[in-house]
């Protein structure tokens, strides 16, 4: 066993991932995507599983300490369950170090949204800003988007074009993919007509929200050998906090995804991200921001990925498939659970082809500067 | 393993070095008097939360003056408040059972303060009642009505005071409250 | 750790800065030498902010650092070094810090109020139902079914109160008599005013470090022996409220890191979670340092006494020390820390002491968190 394969993604499950789910409590989504991803290794949770990490927001819940309403539909009751206040693909570094600690064989990693059930997101939105020095001006965080857009182009030239050939890009790999809720067939134009929310922002550029509930399961060397002849590995894990003080943050680069991928290249022995990955699976939950990302991450040099967009590298086809997807333009966007959507996008895209390695990265959202990566190898 | 090493002292060289403990508490008064900077916001955070479909039912029940619960038939335990799957077992239920409306106080409680910490004009009484019919232990939370505090105790035999059948919609608050049953 | 009182003029934030600055000087390090932070902080609805981890993570030291927040209810304060553990058990991280804080003053016009949040919002809320009922419950059905009167339980309270006497940060430290306690204002029978801890501010930090740097920098390294953590089923009602089972489960996991088959025997002192009285006696049977129902007797007879054979919360617990949430689990581990180094001054217990427990719980009578820490 070497180091880059201590621990494995055994399988994923998920329920929703759709604009609204009338249907099911959020209890009942989570045993929907609960019984997916045990029934696809045959594991019985009361039994065999170890650890139950869960990935919300109380405000996004409308429930105060939410881990209170997580064990049983995970299977979970009385076993070693906690949450954790970050993204799910957070809850998969932390299931990672408990498998590596030693202190658990097999751990679930659960998120779930639903935004369709948030009557107040601009006001729960607005609350995650400083009270005094940020809020009056920032509304629900769209217009620091804005800000933090045109300070990218303009420090790194970046056309409005390249910007929107994301939106084009994403919503249409979108098309195939069953659990995308905005995908569609645009025209570049059609997308830079669309309604300027904040300059130079639109409503095109931005995901909007939808309802998802993601399970993944990890296991350590020998228990996913056992229960699998698939195991996907996770090769190296990242995860970096800039700063909640926007006035501190550099706004023509995403530092924290940097800082982020720095961690898993070295951990994965990866010197050259550039050319290391088959995809890669990051966020565009606002389109610019993949570009930024894509920088950041060190797949483009600073101030190329535009160019790179531009040219169609980046399309599904091409010489760097970013966001194969779809991301959260087609998928819509699932807060916390984003990260373990694109987990469960590149899991499944990993086994389908003859890929070999890809990148998952999240991204908090407005007006967080936090990310995780992680670097998944067959 | 780790190690924890905070607070009070040095590392190495052992000396006692008594670190002051920060914090600037602000009294009541000073709170009261607006002497201290501070900004006030209110929210109102709606939510519409989907029932789904066990509590849904339930509550459907309750509108028709129905307490239900639900079986798993492997651990053969009747369960209430009911849901889709049951926890022990980590299956579906199988069936919907029909519970009465009586039931026996596991705990209760006399509450004098609402929930913002507020004097009540009247004493509450608040229990964990088990439904009969339902598994043993199977309790579900409600108030207690039509009997002085001093005089509720745990084992008491109560049953569901219901609205009229126009006032119920379809919430937990269709019952009004249990009161206790003659003894025979 | 900070001062805990009901209100303080520091943000978060600050809070947050103070403790783990504090944390930090005493182990000589610097914030460049943290590999990563972990923060612990309960319920958002407190301080009205949504992603409060996000906002308090400059205070705790996580600027440009990886960075997480962990939340388990109550059971954070004690959660929140066992993730820090994980992080440097895993090989991750040799320098972690762990940080618990809370700000629970500014929700108008008392924080009670946020906790009508956490109960089901079908099948509960529109019953108008606080926190205090849950307690309330519990506690009735502990006394009914181990035949346990309020007087051993109000005995907790005038232990606790009397030790924070001696605990510089303490809120609310007083020496009462078991009579204050019986005739303090009823809030929800049987729950008295002297019977709860307060709501309050405070952080409180810890830095955890891997065994080859924790030698280099002290002599007297702490380290932790076993973790445990469980969180049991939703449904309270359906769970009979007398014995926490979750906590059993919890604790024997730690045991079993640590090798601990008598517990009773083999922990020395135990800083046990009292946000109400009785839930230290509950806490210690459920922990098996006491047999079901026997805590009472073991406090009448003054075993748990500082001077006593098994000394329980000599630090004031939260009843005397206060409790804001997070950062209330934190000071207690911090508590066995320096009692174990024979730094607690005058809260010291009197028997030599090498091997202590830190526990916290949470949530709808479910969690349990359990750290057990030796020489």
């Amino acid at each position: 066993m070497t180091l880059s394969k201590q621990v494995a993604l055994v399988s994923m499950g998920y329920s929703g991932f759709s604009t609204v789910t009338p249907q099911l409590s959020f209890k009942e989504m989570m045993f929907e995507a609960a019984n997916m991803a045990y029934a696809q290794v045959g594991i019985d949770p009361r039994a065999e599983v170890d650890s139950f990490i869960c990935c919300e927001e109380d405000l996004l819940e409308g429930i105060s300490i939410t881990d209170e309403y997580m064990p049983d539909q995970l299977g979970g009751a009385q076993r070693a369950l906690c949450t954790i206040s970050q993204d799910g693909l957070n809850g998969v570094v932390q299931g990672y170090m408990q498998i590596t600690s030693g202190i658990a064989d097999l751990v679930v990693v659960e998120s779930h949204v639903k935004f369709s059930n948030v009557l107040s997101k601009r006001d729960v939105h607005s609350l995650a800003m400083d009270p005094y020095l940020e809020r009056p001006f920032l509304d629900d965080g769209i217009p620091l988007a804005a800000l933090e857009m045109r300070r990218y182009m303009h420090e790194n030239g970046v056309s409005e074009e390249s910007v929107a050939e994301v939106v084009v890009k994403n919503k249409r790999n979108g098309l195939k993919n069953p659990r995308s809720s905005y995908s569609a067939r645009l025209t570049l134009d059609e997308v830079m007509r669309s309604e300027e929310l904040w300059s130079p922002l639109r409503r095109s550029y931005v995901a909007q929200p939808a309802d998802a509930c993601v399970v993944a399961v990890l296991a350590s060397y020998a228990k996913a050998r056992s229960i699998t002849d698939y195991p996907i590995w996770i090769e190296g894990v990242g995860w970096f906090s800039e700063s909640s003080w926007i006035g501190l943050r550099d706004f023509s680069r995403a530092l924290y995804a940097e800082g982020a991928s720095k961690m898993a290249y070295k951990m994965a022995k990866i010197d050259n991200p550039s050319k290391a990955f088959d995809f890669v699976e990051i966020d565009d939950s606002i389109a610019f921001k993949e570009l930024q990302h894509l920088e950041a991450l060190g797949i483009y040099p600073q101030g190329k990925a535009a160019e790179a967009t531009l040219k169609g590298e980046t399309k599904e086809d091409g010489s760097m498939p970013v966001n194969p997807s779809g991301g959260s333009l087609s998928l819509g966007n699932l807060a916390e659970t984003t990260g373990l959507a694109r987990l469960l996008e590149a899991f499944e895209t990993l086994k389908k082809k003859d890929y070999s390695k890809a990148l998952v990265q999240s991204w908090r959202g407005i007006p967080t500067s936090t990310a995780t990566v992680v670097v998944l190898g067959v | 393993m780790g190690r924890l090493d905070a607070g009070w002292h040095g590392c190495n060289n052992g000396e006692v070095k008594r670190l002051k403990f920060a914090g600037t508490p602000i009294s009541p008064e000073e709170w009261r008097n607006e002497s201290v900077f501070f900004k006030k916001e209110e929210f109102d955070l709606k939510y519409a939360w989907d029932t789904g479909y066990a509590i849904a039912k339930f509550l459907e029940g309750l509108k028709a003056g129905k307490i239900l619960g639900v079986k798993c038939n492997r651990c053969e335990r009747i369960l209430v408040p009911p849901r889709m799957f049951c926890e022990k077992c980590f299956r579906k239920v199988d069936e919907w059972v029909t519970l009465r409306d009586t039931g026996t106080v596991n705990t209760f409680s006399v509450s004098y303060v609402n929930n913002d910490a507020s004097r009540r004009e009247k004493p509450l009484v608040v229990a964990v009642i088990e439904i009969h019919g339902a598994s043993p232990g199977m309790g579900i939370l409600h108030v207690l009505g039509e009997v002085e505090p001093s005089r509720v105790r745990v084992g008491m035999q109560v049953k569901a005071v219901w609205k009229p059948e126009n006032e119920r919609v379809g919430a937990i608050t269709d019952i009004a409250y249990f009161k206790p049953i003659e003894v025979m | 750790m900070t001062l805990f009182r009901h209100r303080m003029l520091e943000t978060g934030k600050e809070m947050a800065f103070e403790a783990a600055r504090m944390a930090l000087d005493s182990a000589g390090l610097e914030r460049k030498d943290v590999d990563a932070v972990v923060l612990g902080s309960a319920p958002d609805a407190f301080d009205g902010f949504h992603m409060k981890g996000e906002q308090l993570l400059d205070g705790a030291g996580g600027f440009r650092k990886p960075y997480t927040r962990v939340f388990v209810g109550g059971g954070t304060g004690v959660f929140v070094p066992i993730a820090a553990w994980w992080h440097v058990a895993s090989g991750l991280a040799d320098i972690v810090l762990a940080v618990g804080e809370e700000k629970m003053s500014p929700l108008q016009p008392h924080p009670q109020y946020a906790f009508w949040t956490i109960f089901d919002q079908f099948l509960e809320r529109p019953l108008g139902v606080t926190l205090l009922w849950i307690f309330a419950l519990e506690m009735r059905r502990y006394m009914h079914v181990y035949n346990v009167s309020e007087e051993d339980i109000a005995l907790v309270a005038v232990k606790n109160k009397a030790n924070a006497l001696d605990h510089p940060a303490a809120q609310l430290p007083a020496r009462i008599t078991v009579e204050d306690v019986l005739k303090s204002e009823p809030i929800c029978a049987p729950v008295k005013r002297l019977d709860v801890s307060p709501t309050s501010d405070g952080a409180a930090a810890v830095v955890l470090a891997s065994e080859e740097l924790a030698r280099k920098l002290t002599d007297t390294p702490v380290w932790i022996t076993g973790v445990g953590w469980n969180v049991d089923t939703t449904y309270w009602t359906n769970r009979d409220l007398c014995y926490p089972e979750y906590l059993e489960k919890a604790a024997r996991m730690a045991y079993k890191m640590a090798h601990i088959t008598n517990p009773r025997k083999e922990i020395d002192f135990a800083e046990v979670y009292d946000p109400f009285d009785y839930k230290e006696l509950h806490h210690m049977e459920g922990l098996l340092l006491a047999g079901k129902g026997e805590a009472p007797k073991l406090t009448r007879e003054g075993v748990t006494q500082r001077d006593g054979d098994l000394p329980i919360n000599p630090s004031g617990g939260l009843l005397g020390v206060g409790n804001p949430i997070a950062a209330a689990g934190v000071m207690k581990v911090a508590e066995v820390f320096w009692q174990l180094r024979g730094e607690a001054g005058k809260r010291q217990v009197k028997k030599p002491v090498n091997r202590g427990l830190a526990q916290a719980w949470g949530d709808l009578m479910q969690v349990g968190t359990v750290v057990i820490m030796e020489r």
